[in-house]
């Protein structure tokens, strides 16, 4: 709808060359670049150990590897397939009693206070307890996933309804709207805010999580390359295996960002930071 | 102060609400301890323009939200039409909604959006129908707020000092559109404000809310559009003022 059309008015494209924009780029890229070349030289010089700081050339040649031996995309994928089924199980949750607590009286008495509780046990102590449960397979796993990304959605969610502006109900209430068209159009929309930075904090947490459990009897994962590749001293396949875990956990902060961007297009400050940013 | 007071144009003993816009006999309102209103009376005509002025505390607001349904009010004490627009000192659109989406907002009709264009178009704001309510400057949206009060075809506009957070231009300007709005669509009005200037440049009456009642009464028959530096301009205003413990 327009909506996008006003955001991509705002936006400036990024494809085309404009000098300002190359030299902010330079600045930002200097750093990390000057790290990466200091690293190559101490490695190639022999100042590091390839079985402790592999050069990064080491760590591309590896990684490509992976790739062309056909190592990477099942493991990829299911690591991904994890934190996705993992994370829409918690989110699931999280919601379902972020919404009973917060719009009625009822669900806040009986869900808040237990939910308060639990959540200050930090949920990675939980695995031991999950393997006696529900054995080493995927389950635990997932499990564990769910689990920590439900907290940082219940409570947010919860937080945000009940927040909820006082001032715009009363204009609903003025206005003669029922409790379903409040709730709809005015309690819903006011809490989307806080649900999408509890979504941020769950997918966070959901990687963490998926990190962890994948370090426990995995079979396959990227967490599983990992550990294999420990047991091997293959310190380069280590360092494939964090820059995966760092490129999706990019990525999927890349999209709820765009999914704030979409949803939230109402929030003057929104546009202007897109603005600035571009 | 009272040989002010006008005989009000009736005085039954019960609530009968015929031929009148609002009617409150013995209002009392109390929060805690303090008592907020104490017996107040107040008839408002259709179509009769009343400001309500009153130092900070004196409980306008209190009666505003009641007569607007927000605050209960004891049975028997209140009788107003249930179309009522109400426009707040904040302009309170939602800010997901776009401007035309808050006009009609809880507006259970078909042509929603012509009705918005309409009310948009008559509050000077057709060019903004699609904006977000955020991107709106205070005057215009505050005009928004107008159009969403009137949209409804109010028997009763309830207007809570909705001047006050705009600066000194823009609200001579949205007092002109007030009236015009008014003498269009003639809905009995109660606009309160702190303002003596406003309450003499829009109202057919002023009332001075003090200690929970109304104190003063005051019939404005000069005709509009009123000019401040008018000698009876100034009367009314000196005697306001005085009666507000302002000395002049």
């Amino acid at each position: 709808m327009s909506a996008s059309a006003t955001l991509a008015a705002k936006l400036p494209r990024a494809k085309g060359f404009s000098l300002p924009r190359a030299l902010f780029l330079v600045r930002r890229a200097a750093f990390p670049l000057a790290i990466l070349a200091v690293w190559q030289a101490a490695a190639s010089f022999g100042f590091t150990s390839p079985q402790t700081m592999p050069a990064p050339s080491l760590i591309v040649s590896s990684f490509w590897n992976l790739i062309v031996t056909g190592q990477l995309w099942p493991n990829l994928l299911t690591s991904l397939t994890r934190v996705i089924v993992g994370l829409t199980a918690g989110v699931t949750v999280g919601t379902a009693l972020g919404l009973a607590a917060g719009l009625s009286r009822l669900g806040e008495d009986m869900i808040d206070p237990s939910v308060q509780m639990a959540r200050t046990l930090p949920h990675l102590a939980l695995i031991p307890l999950m393997i006696l449960w529900f054995g080493i397979g995927e389950t635990p796993k997932l499990v564990i996933i769910a689990l920590g990304a439900s907290f940082p959605i219940y409570l947010n969610l919860y937080s945000a309804i009940r927040g909820a502006d006082r001032k715009l109900l009363e204009a609903g209430a003025v206005l003669g709207l029922s409790r379903a068209e409040t709730i709809w159009n005015v309690v819903l929309p006011a809490a989307l805010p806080g649900f999408l930075v509890g979504l941020r904090q769950a997918l966070g947490i959901a990687w963490i999580s998926l990190v962890v459990a994948e370090q426990i009897n995995a079979d396959s994962g990227i967490g599983y390359l990992v550990m294999n590749a420990r047991d091997f001293l293959q310190t380069d396949v280590i360092f494939d295996g964090l820059l995966v875990y760092a490129a999706l956990g990019l990525l999927t902060d890349r999209l709820v960002r765009s999914l704030e961007i979409h949803l939230l297009a109402w929030r003057p400050a929104l546009l202007d930071r897109v603005g600035v940013l571009g | 102060m009272n040989m002010l007071t006008e005989a009000p144009p009736h005085s039954p003993n019960s609530l009968s609400s015929a031929g009148l816009a609002v009617e409150v006999r013995g209002l009392t309102r109390q929060y805690g301890p303090n008592s907020v209103l104490r017996g107040l009376d107040l008839v408002i005509r259709p179509g009769e323009f009343v400001a309500l002025l009153g130092r900070s505390g004196s409980g306008k607001s209190t009666l505003l939200r009641t007569l607007a349904g927000l605050d209960p009010a004891p049975p028997g004490t209140l009788v107003a039409p249930a179309a009522l627009g109400v426009v707040f000192q904040e302009p309170r659109l939602l800010p997901w909604k776009r401007v035309w989406k808050n006009v009609v907002l809880g507006l259970r009709l078909p042509d929603a959006r012509p009705r918005a264009e309409a009310a948009l178009r008559e509050v000077g704001l057709s060019h903004r129908l699609n904006a977000w309510p955020l991107t709106l400057s205070g005057g215009e949206a505050q005009r928004a707020a107008l159009a969403r009060a009137l949209v409804r075809e109010p028997a009763l506009l309830l207007l809570d000092e909705p001047f006050a957070a705009l600066d000194a231009l823009t609200r001579l300007r949205m007092q002109d559109l007030v009236l015009d709005l008014w003498r269009a669509h003639l809905p009995a009005v109660l606009l309160v404000t702190h303002d003596v200037d406003e309450a003499l440049t829009l109202a057919d009456r002023v009332l001075m809310l003090e200690d929970g009642k109304i104190a003063l009464e005051l019939p404005v028959s000069m005709p509009r559009p009123r000019r401040h530096e008018s000698a009876v301009f100034g009367e009314l205003r000196r005697e306001l003022l005085s009666a507000l413990g302002v000395v002049v």
